[in-house]
């Protein structure tokens, strides 16, 4: 596979080659392409480690988009820097031919161009499709005194409180800082360098709370912990019995969103194109089943919604992150 | 439960399922050889296989094939000085020596019965402790991993001749962990500017660089060396006998094998830490406790089974936080982990219960795995230890060099990887000229992130503390890895005292001849 990976880039360099050469006829040749997409196996690419919940669903849907394109899917990992390693690789360097489709997350794209130069910008992301979401949930060990967010707030008014979450300037983070800002307490957010890294910290009493996600509380719950809120508009079905942070009248809804992107240059067709297959994959009985069991929330948002939700949701970050003063300088 | 016991005994016995587990422990074994092509790469690369059968055989297969992964990390460690995954650093310490010395084939006997004796031992404690040593997981937290850390550092002194030389490569490795985002906090480190370098330098790709490299240059630019090594290997197999003599020095020391599985298995468990740190820590031990410690490093056949069988026990020590707790203990368990969570299956409790059949099948399918790698190793193992030794040195080192290519850009798919790993290769070889040991750079490469994770979450953590750096101090487990580190930096100076104090009783005493 690693072997065919490094041919496919190199017939790619020469692919741009050509086709910077031929810059006049291009458009013609783009349209036909684009018409007759998909004609070969298409990489799709997952910016983090083999085994996590984006790996996981990219190779939930690998069967069912085969069937729907009708050509091979490859699920290629490349991991590194959280994300902006594969992104700005999307952003600047990968031939819009639809070929190559990557998973993107939100609030990665915000947040990592928003605090650092990531490479990309939020902008360069072209989504063709926000396929499922996984709410914030806000939990505490078994053996902790608060039961409730309100005790728990109330206890964090009066002492330093730790929160634990997966990475920095992630939707766990940016969850504890809603909470600080929405209930006016100054919780001391732990980032760990990941979701299941986290939960051990919790179940052991080394941090007072954890930012997590409904699909990890749903696992932590089976061990005792108590699930303080959840992060949604509504009650989660899964977990009925969290009160959503509105309840308690914190206007907090955050979490993470999954989807697929393109390069910036795709053709509107193809993107069209990889959006339907998306569509139908989220249909599947069997993938929606097997997402569901997982605490995975199916998404449908084509191209234009999805960057106009992401243009609102990057609006939401700046105002958070300047308020804490985490921009980049 | 014993009903689900004994169900999985008959599954796993079965014929079909045996011929799964071997094919996978084979193909692991040739996977996990190959320089920069770890366990957690080959898992990730039989992912796809593995989801279009069902749980049972899915799991069957990809156990057995993390088990011979790692153990065939070991051959090309001892072979051409390469590890093939991280959790065989410390196995090329030792191995490598022993092939200079035409005695590659006593090395790959080793650490074949060290693996599967430190398998079994890993997957023992996984069948029968998993809960009770789920809640070490549990009492470990960041101040802890900090010492832990910390505690590895000690082994510089072990690793080096001479502790400023040893120190200044033990710092450099630790720089070379800080470039990238840091884990704690998200900033951009010594980037240059360059959006790739931000998942900054991975191990695997440092470890080919600091090892291999150097080692196909040696290869270029003196081939007599290993033409001597070959023709004394040729004497050796002419006399014979070196299986059995191997066996019989192996087997005779079983505390070094007892004692590294058992850290193996310990380290396994801890999710910060996998085989990489849990064979160096073995390696540590073995030589601090060896009456032949002064031969570690040159040579010495305790050094390869050290590391082989901890690397081995991680395996099923990885498992149980996994299957208990659904925390991977080692990067390779998170692609288990992804298995799982395809089929629906969520660990803990409901693991052991609903689905006790298939855990135990799992779990007995690695015990399977550890045992046929015995016959396996000492078979084809020797097989491909002829082989490379009888390759010509101009073929070979144009071999390993491909391969090393290919392992470093698997890593992460990336370009980039090639280009670091042959520039820390060229500073490996330079390096190395000046006295600077490669395997304390990697040392501080491996500890870093350990040590820096601990320090600023250890930090955070105890926010509600009036003075934070107490908490390191004053957390029960945390002061005895204290005692542990200084007990690690007084032992080479007690060490010391005692060896010439031993060499001057062998002696007749002359007042002005100073100890060597």
């Amino acid at each position: 596979m690693t072997a065919r990976r490094v041919s496919t880039r190199l017939a790619l360099l020469t692919g741009v080659a050509v086709g910077l050469a031929g810059c006049a006829t291009q458009s013609d040749t783009g349209d036909a392409a684009a018409e007759q997409y998909p004609e070969q196996q298409i990489e799709y690419v997952i910016p983090f480690d083999p085994g996590g919940e984006s790996d996981v669903t990219a190779r939930l849907q690998q069967q069912a988009l085969e069937e729907t394109l009708g050509q091979d899917i490859v699920v290629t990992n490349r991991p590194a820097g959280g994300g902006t390693v594969a992104w700005s690789d999307l952003a600047t360097g990968t031939t819009p031919d639809g070929y190559t489709i990557m998973g993107a997350n939100l609030p990665h794209i915000l947040l990592q161009p928003l605090a650092q130069d990531a490479g990309y910008k939020t902008e360069d992301i072209k989504w063709a499709y926000i396929f499922e979401s996984t709410p914030n949930a806000l939990l505490v060990s078994k053996d902790s005194p608060y039961d409730t967010l309100e005790e728990f707030v109330a206890a964090a008014k009066d002492k330093k409180m730790a929160v634990g979450g997966s990475s920095s300037f992630s939707a766990n983070h940016m969850g504890t800082l809603a909470l600080d800002q929405e209930a006016g307490v100054d919780l001391t957010y732990v980032p760990f360098d990941g979701t299941a890294d986290a939960s051990p910290a919790l179940l052991g009493g080394q941090i007072d709370a954890l930012m997590s996600y409904n699909t990890e509380a749903l696992a932590l719950q089976e061990e005792g912990a108590k699930v303080l809120a959840v992060a949604s508009e509504e009650r989660l079905s899964e977990l009925p019995d969290a009160p959503t942070f509105k309840e308690a009248g914190y206007d907090i809804v955050d979490g993470a969103w999954r989807g697929v992107a393109v390069p910036p240059d795709t053709p509107q067709e193809i993107v069209d194109k990889v959006a339907d297959a998306f569509e139908q994959v989220n249909q599947d009985p069997q993938v929606r089943r097997r997402m569901e069991k997982l605490g995975f929330h199916l998404e449908d948002m084509g191209p234009e919604e999805s960057a106009e939700f992401t243009e609102q949701r990057l609006a939401d970050a700046r105002e958070l992150l300047e308020r804490f003063d985490m921009l980049e300088q | 439960m014993p009903a689900d016991l004994s169900q999985a005994l008959a599954d796993i016995l079965a014929p079909s399922m045996l011929l799964l587990v071997l094919a996978g422990a084979v193909a692991g074994m040739a996977l996990g050889a190959a320089p920069g092509l770890s366990a957690t790469v080959g898992l990730a690369l039989l992912l796809p296989i593995t989801f279009t059968m069902d749980p049972t055989t899915g799991l069957v297969l990809m156990g057995a094939f993390y088990m011979g992964a790692i153990y065939g990390g070991a051959f090309t460690a001892i072979l051409v000085n390469a590890p093939g995954t991280p959790s065989s650093i410390a196995t090329s310490f030792d191995g490598f020596p022993m092939t200079q010395q035409g005695r590659s084939e006593a090395a790959i006997i080793g650490v074949t019965v060290a693996s599967v004796v430190g398998g079994l031992i890993g997957v023992v404690g996984l069948a029968t402790l998993a809960p009770l040593l789920a809640e070490v997981v549990l009492a470990f937290g960041p101040q802890e991993y900090f010492w832990l850390g910390i505690f590895g550092l000690t082994m510089i002194a072990s690793l080096a001749d001479s502790m400023v030389k040893g120190l200044a490569a033990g710092a450099l490795g630790l720089l070379i962990s800080t470039i990238g985002i840091s884990p704690v906090g998200g900033e951009v480190r010594f980037t240059f500017g360059m959006t790739d370098m931000q998942g900054g330098v991975p191990l695997i790709v440092a470890l080919i660089g600091l090892f291999t490299v150097p080692t196909i240059a040696d290869m270029v630019l003196d081939p007599e060396a290993r033409s001597a090594a070959m023709a004394k290997e040729a004497e050796r197999r002419e006399r014979g006998g070196v299986l059995r003599d191997t066996l019989r020095t192996v087997l005779s020391r079983p505390v070094n094998l007892v004692r590294s599985s058992v850290i193996g298995t310990l380290v396994g468990i801890l999710p910060g830490a996998g085989g990489n740190v849990a064979n160096l820590i073995a390696y540590n031990e073995a030589k601090r406790t060896s009456p032949r410690r002064r031969n570690f490093g040159k040579g010495e056949i305790e050094g390869v089974v050290a590391p082989e069988a901890a690397n081995n026990a991680v395996v099923g020590g990885g498992l149980i936080p996994l299957l208990t707790l659904g925390i991977p203990g080692a990067p390779p368990d998170a692609i288990i982990y992804g298995v799982l969570l395809l089929h629906g299956l969520r660990p803990g409790n409901e693991l052991f219960s609903e689905q006790g059949v298939l855990t135990f099948t799992f779990i007995l399918a690695l015990a399977v795995a550890a045992i046929l790698m015995g016959p396996v190793g000492l078979v084809a193992g020797r097989g491909l230890q002829r082989a490379v030794v009888r390759t010509p040195t101009h073929y070979l080192a144009a071999g390993i060099a491909v391969l090393t290519i290919v392992g470093a850009y698997a890593v992460r798919n990336n370009p980039l990887d090639v280009v670091l790993m042959i520039l820390l290769g060229l500073a490996g070889f330079g390096l190395r000229k000046v006295g600077l040991p490669p395997p304390a750079i990697v040392l501080g490469v491996v500890l870093g992130p350990i040590i820096e994770t601990g320090l600023g979450q250890g930090l955070l953590a105890a926010t509600d503390q009036a003075n934070p750096w107490m908490s390191f101090f004053t957390r029960p487990i945390s002061i005895g890895i204290i005692v542990l580190v200084v007990i690690g930096l007084l032992w080479p100076v007690y060490t010391r005292s005692k060896d010439r104090r031993s060499q001057d009783g062998a002696r007749p005493r002359s007042g002005s001849e100073v100890a060597p």
